[in-house]
């Protein structure tokens, strides 16, 4: 059985780092914070791998089935009764791999930003916000509720906020935090009102009943939720695309990833921990654990889940072509991969043979992970030697840059999907699962595949070879120890994750899922794979302007690619024009001027009122005798009127 | 427990910061004497719990009932239920903090101190009196003070707020009163909340009467559209002031929306619940938009209450025991995000000596300490969980969502959608006060936080973070009372 107490201190230890540094870190743990927040954080690793190897290996499988276990639960929030927010720790097959990503990855960023962030004044504030990160990202992974993961959801969303903005005094940072807080929150609305139609369908909050309850046909509450519709769609319907829009917002998909690029205003190895491997997965966690759900609901929400990947996939992967800051041509590239594994989501289906695309995402998610995270913290150990993050300011760092340029080479065969790179495997899967199911979304994946390769070694090409580099003044190392030790780490999980047999530990059942290979179906991705990177060789191994003329021939195409297909333009237009201006600032001038306003002219009729009543008492006898005598005319008058 | 103590504590302070001395003394005592307070509301707390836990189930615990006019039937009638125990320990808390930040008051120090004590006196009578009459009286306690500290401490056009304030909320004063007069008549000549639950009272009546409780003290509490006393009277009001106005007086409004409207007269709340969502969905929206505008930290606070308190008035108006809970948790939770805003405001004025958040930027570099405590309240404002906020709206959502009908499940998703909206100006608020460069050479001087700004904060936001960690013991705290309630809306 599970051991609770190991479970339950993954995510404490992250958080007693974060109490710790957080509290006294400033005063007293100025030099030894970062030490600190990375031991907490390896024993929390150490105990991930133990529990992942018990998992899989000891107690997990019974009877050839992955089973779920809540090994605890308390209850936190109870609304009524069998309705309630309880913290539990769910484990089973995605949550224990996910503890694994999170927990490594987090300990290599951690390492590595002992030298990247030496010397920062505020050392300890950024491992703390470190170990919160970490925190929230392993309770939504174990969370047992569905307003579990909701709050760590939003507790996630906070600690990103928070370091994202970490050099506060930078307006564009600022701005960049910002705007990631408030178009996940956006997204979270939908997320939240989901939560609503499916509790309150499912009489229950907890993930394990309401699947149940929502995905057997014979259940009261799954007869009434498909039964209720609203314009055309069931509750559950609803529901699921409600939850879907939260974890799509989370995931950056098309059309609410615009704030994913500008987050790369936070430190290089935030970036790789939580705008690559963990925080900006967890979208496709989230459909993952209510899978069940989602395969059940009628119209599909898996297509729509299916589309919304694809066209993220191929969008990003065109934009990430033309940037030339390298950090946000990750940026996209995370997208285009996230879509990726969203798509694969959207093809499969619940169960058995048929459900190849989920084992594929998770194992995408696992692969990407590994590359993508080594790709930034690559990228962060170019930044820091050449003190840029353009493109221009760089190339012929090979020789300077001896295991950066290894390591990222590797990441840029991966995730090619170069054989027998880890991206080569876990994409052919997802290849074949969308293959299997709807011909549109392959070829798009397809096209996409090759672009991807294309721009990964645009960006290869364009750091360390192209023009020969300019000396100015620059750190004359690498980064030291600490920064190359999660490099070759990572570079040996990105070049063997791939031989992991994932389908034998992660399916959409917990069943076995063999993996087909065959050799003749992945010509086809192989060969355009090397064809977009033979393409970055021609263009861009040597200073020229082919790549130059090869974009004005784009002309307009090229342009709006490059402006990002003025998607950003266009909420800037919603906000500032629709939000601010037609609702917000009339509201406050109707609350100043007419709301107000009415008040205060009751206050000034009341005052004009008694203006008049006050020149009665004038205090002149003879005025007074005319009242009194008109008082007494009008009273009699009333008299002989009434008695009449 | 004597309950009078919490009456008499509070006054017996306030008489001792008259016959002090000197503004040393004043303030001592003035804190002494709150911290008591704050001991006393434990030690309440505690003791309920103790006889709740042993299988009292009373409605009303440690209740007093002596006459006072025998002959019209006024009698003072105390006694506690779990939702006046949560009031009474947000005033605690409340009272201390407001003391703590008035540290440098050098204005006729004795007699701030004096009122702002007889005000949180006011409060605790209010929250455990059961006669109607004793309860309005304490209630026109906690209105005088309060022109007072506007109109002598406070900044800007403060004659023009203080009357503003007074008139209205007297209006709604008188409208109580009328109603409390029609309660008294209709229920068999009582002015005992306990003996008028148990009444029957018309349908026709009770629809005649709910309009003027509710919206008399619907005006307490910012029911919109009679909310325009906020935004003045916060933005004129001294610091402790301001926090005393949202984090005490509002509350009052939205527990006799509750306890004497609602609970009183279940018939007319039925009818006119529509009409409370409405203008509370209404306030949610507008108010969040309209804070939006707004360029002066103190208005920013003012309208995002009226927002806020929204949340309550809607939860009264979804009639379901959870939204009910919710909406008193959202009382609670306000009172104590509110007093530590404007006590963060405070701080940050006397320091830059401008309210405009235009003016300000980059304020993390030398006040760390206030600056995270701004973070801190806004976060909850915005309704991180982990803080009060999340926890009181995920309740009323919740509650709100288990009435089926369209009407309500709109109401729903608009009173949600300010979920967004608070983001965007509370984060505007952050972005452009405490983050960003530092645009003021002046504010590189700039000295953090004094021992007493930072206890008052500690306070405030171990408040915050016991209900927003675990909001348990105060939804075990309100939901039986609010089941009582509904029990007689469900006319059981």
């Amino acid at each position: 059985m599970p051991n609770v107490t190991a479970i339950a201190l993954i995510p404490l230890l992250p958080l007693a780092g974060f109490l710790l540094l957080g509290l006294f870190g400033r005063k007293y743990l100025k030099n030894s914070s970062g030490l600190i927040g990375t031991v907490l954080l390896l024993a929390s690793t150490i105990l991930a791998l133990y529990t992942a190897y018990e998992y899989f290996f000891v107690y997990g499988n019974v009877g050839g089935v992955y089973q779920k276990f809540v090994p605890l639960q308390l209850t936190w929030l109870e609304f009524s009764p069998g309705v309630s927010i309880d913290m539990g720790l769910i484990i089973d097959p995605i949550s224990v791999m996910m503890l694994v990503v999170v927990t490594f990855i987090s300990l290599m960023v951690h390492i590595y930003s002992l030298g990247y962030l030496k010397g920062e004044e505020r050392f300890p504030t950024y491992f703390s916000y470190l170990g919160l990160f970490t925190f929230s990202m392993l309770g939504l992974v174990l969370a047992s509720n569905i307003f579990q993961i909701y709050i760590f959801w939003e507790l996630v969303g906070v600690s990103s906020f928070l370091l994202i903005g970490y050099y506060y005094d930078k307006p564009s940072a600022v701005a960049a935090c910002k705007k990631a807080f408030i178009v996940t929150r956006f997204a979270d609305l939908g997320f939240l009102i989901g939560i609503l139609i499916l509790s309150f369908s499912g009489g229950t909050l907890d993930f394990s009943t309401l699947i149940e309850r929502l995905t057997s046909p014979e259940s009261n509450a799954f007869k009434t939720a498909a039964a209720s519709t609203f314009l055309g769609a069931s509750a559950l319907t609803w529901g699921a695309a409600l939850v879907f829009i939260g974890g799509a917002g989370k995931s950056a998909m098309f059309p609410l990833h615009i704030w994913l690029p500008d987050a790369m205003e936070g430190p290089t190895p935030v970036s790789a921990l939580i705008h690559a491997a963990t925080m900006v997965v967890a979208g496709v966690y989230l459909v993952a654990r209510l899978f069940p759900i989602f395969s059940i609901t009628v119209p599909g929400v898996l297509e729509i889940i299916g589309w919304v990947g694809a066209i993220s996939a191929i969008i990003a992967a065109i934009i990430a072509c033309t940037q030339t800051d390298i950090k946000r041509v990750l940026a996209y590239s995370t997208m285009s991969q996230i879509g990726y594994m969203m798509f694969a989501l959207g093809v499969s289906n619940y169960g058995g043979e048929a459900g190849l695309g989920y084992t594929a995402s998770m194992f995408h998610l696992f692969t990407h992970a590994m590359f993508k995270a080594l790709l930034f913290l690559g990228a962060g150990a170019v930044i820091h030697y050449v003190h840029s993050n353009d493109m221009k300011d760089m190339g012929g760092l090979r020789k300077l840059l001896p295991i950066t340029h290894i390591t990222f080479l590797i990441a840029c065969l991966a995730i090619a999907g170069v054989p027998p790179f880890a991206g080569f495997f876990s994409k052919e899967e997802i290849l074949l699962a969308a293959f299997q199911n709807n011909m549109a979304i392959y070829y798009i994946a397809l096209i996409t595949s090759g672009i991807t390769a294309f721009y990964m070694f645009r960006l290869y090409f364009n750091i360390f070879w192209n023009k020969p580099h300019h000396a100015h003044g620059e750190n004359k190392s690498e980064g030291g120890f600490v920064m190359m030790l999660p490099l070759i780490l990572l570079a040996i999980s990105a070049a063997a994750a791939g031989f992991i047999p994932f389908g034998e530990f992660v399916s959409s059942d917990g069943r076995l899922l063999e993996s087909h290979f065959h050799l003749s179906f992945s010509i086809a991705p192989v060969a355009l794979a090397v064809v977009g990177i033979f393409t970055a060789l021609w263009l861009y191994k040597k200073e020229n302007d082919k790549p130059a003329k090869f974009a004005s021939s784009m002309g307009g195409a090229y342009k709006a690619a490059y402006n990002k297909f003025y998607i950003d333009e266009v909420y800037l237009f919603i906000t500032k024009k629709v939000l601010f201006n037609l609702i917000g600032r009339p509201a406050a001038w109707f609350d100043k001027n007419v709301v107000d306003g009415l008040m205060n002219l009751i206050g000034t009729i009341t005052e004009y009122i008694s203006e008049g009543i006050k020149k009665i008492q004038s205090g002149r006898v003879q005025q007074y005798a005319i009242y009194f005598l008109g008082g007494v005319i009008f009273l009699a008058a009333l008299f002989i009127y009434l008695l009449k | 427990m004597n309950l009078l103590f919490l009456i008499g504590l509070p006054l017996l302070t306030a008489v001792a910061v008259l016959l002090s001395r000197n503004k040393q003394q004043v303030k001592w005592i003035a804190l002494a004497g709150s911290i008591a307070q704050l001991g006393l509301a434990f030690v309440l707390f505690f003791i309920y719990q103790q006889e709740r836990n042993s299988g009292n189930a009373a409605q009303m615990l440690f209740e007093q009932n002596y006459p006072l006019f025998a002959s019209l039937n006024i009698n003072f009638h105390f006694g506690v239920d779990g939702i006046s125990i949560a009031m009474i320990l947000l005033t605690a808390f409340v009272v201390v903090a407001g003391v703590l930040v008035s540290w440098k008051i050098e204005k006729m120090t004795k007699e701030f101190y004096f009122l702002l004590l007889l005000l949180g006196m006011g409060a605790y009578g209010f929250f455990i009196s059961l006669d109607l009459f004793i309860l309005f009286f304490f209630l026109e306690i906690s209105v005088i003070p309060k022109y007072l500290l506007i109109g002598i401490w406070g900044s800007g056009k403060k004659e023009y707020s203080a009357n503003k304030l007074a008139l209205m909320l007297m209006g709604g004063s008188a409208l109580i009163l009328v109603g409390m007069l029609g309660l008294y008549f209709a229920g068999g000549r009582s002015f005992d909340i306990l003996t008028l639950s148990k009444a029957t009272i018309s349908a026709g009546y009770q629809s005649l009467l709910f309009p003027l409780l509710f919206v008399g003290f619907g005006v307490f509490t910012a029911l919109f559209p009679l909310h325009t006393w906020v935004p003045d009277g916060h933005s004129s009001a001294p610091t402790a002031g301001s926090m005393f106005l949202a984090g005490i007086s509002m509350k009052l409004g939205g527990y006799g929306c509750l306890r004497v409207a609602t609970y009183l007269l279940p018939e007319g709340a039925k009818e006119f619940a529509d009409i409370i969502i409405i203008l509370s969905a209404i306030a949610i929206l507008y108010g969040a938009f309209a804070t939006m505008m707004q360029k002066d930290l103190k208005y920013i606070n003012a309208y995002s209450s009226v927002s806020h308190v929204g949340f309550s008035l809607l939860g009264i108006g979804m009639l379901t025991q959870t939204a009910i809970t919710g909406a008193l948790m959202q009382m609670v939770s306000h009172g104590l995000m509110t007093a530590l805003f404007f006590a963060v405001i405070g701080m940050i004025y006397d320091r830059t000596h401008t309210r405009m958040v235009g003016d300000m930027g980059g304020l993390m570099k030398k006040l760390p300490f206030i600056s995270t405590i701004f973070f801190i309240v806004g976060l909850c404002s915005l309704g991180l969980p982990g803080l009060s906020g999340f926890v009181a709206e995920m309740t009323i959502f919740m509650g709100s969502w288990q009435n089926t009908d369209a009407f309500h499940r709109i109401a729903t998703i608009a009173a949600a959608m300010s979920i967004v909206v608070t983001a965007v100006y509370i984060l505007r608020a952050i972005g452009n006060t405490v983050m960003g460069p530092i645009k003021n050479e002046n504010y590189l001087t700039l000295k953090d936080a004094a021992w007493n700004e930072k206890l008052a904060a500690i306070l405030l936001v171990a408040g915050i973070l016991a209900i927003g960690i675990v909001p348990g013991w105060l939804n075990d705290l309100l939901r039986p009372a609010a089941e009582e309630i509904m029990n007689r809306i469900a006319g059981k």
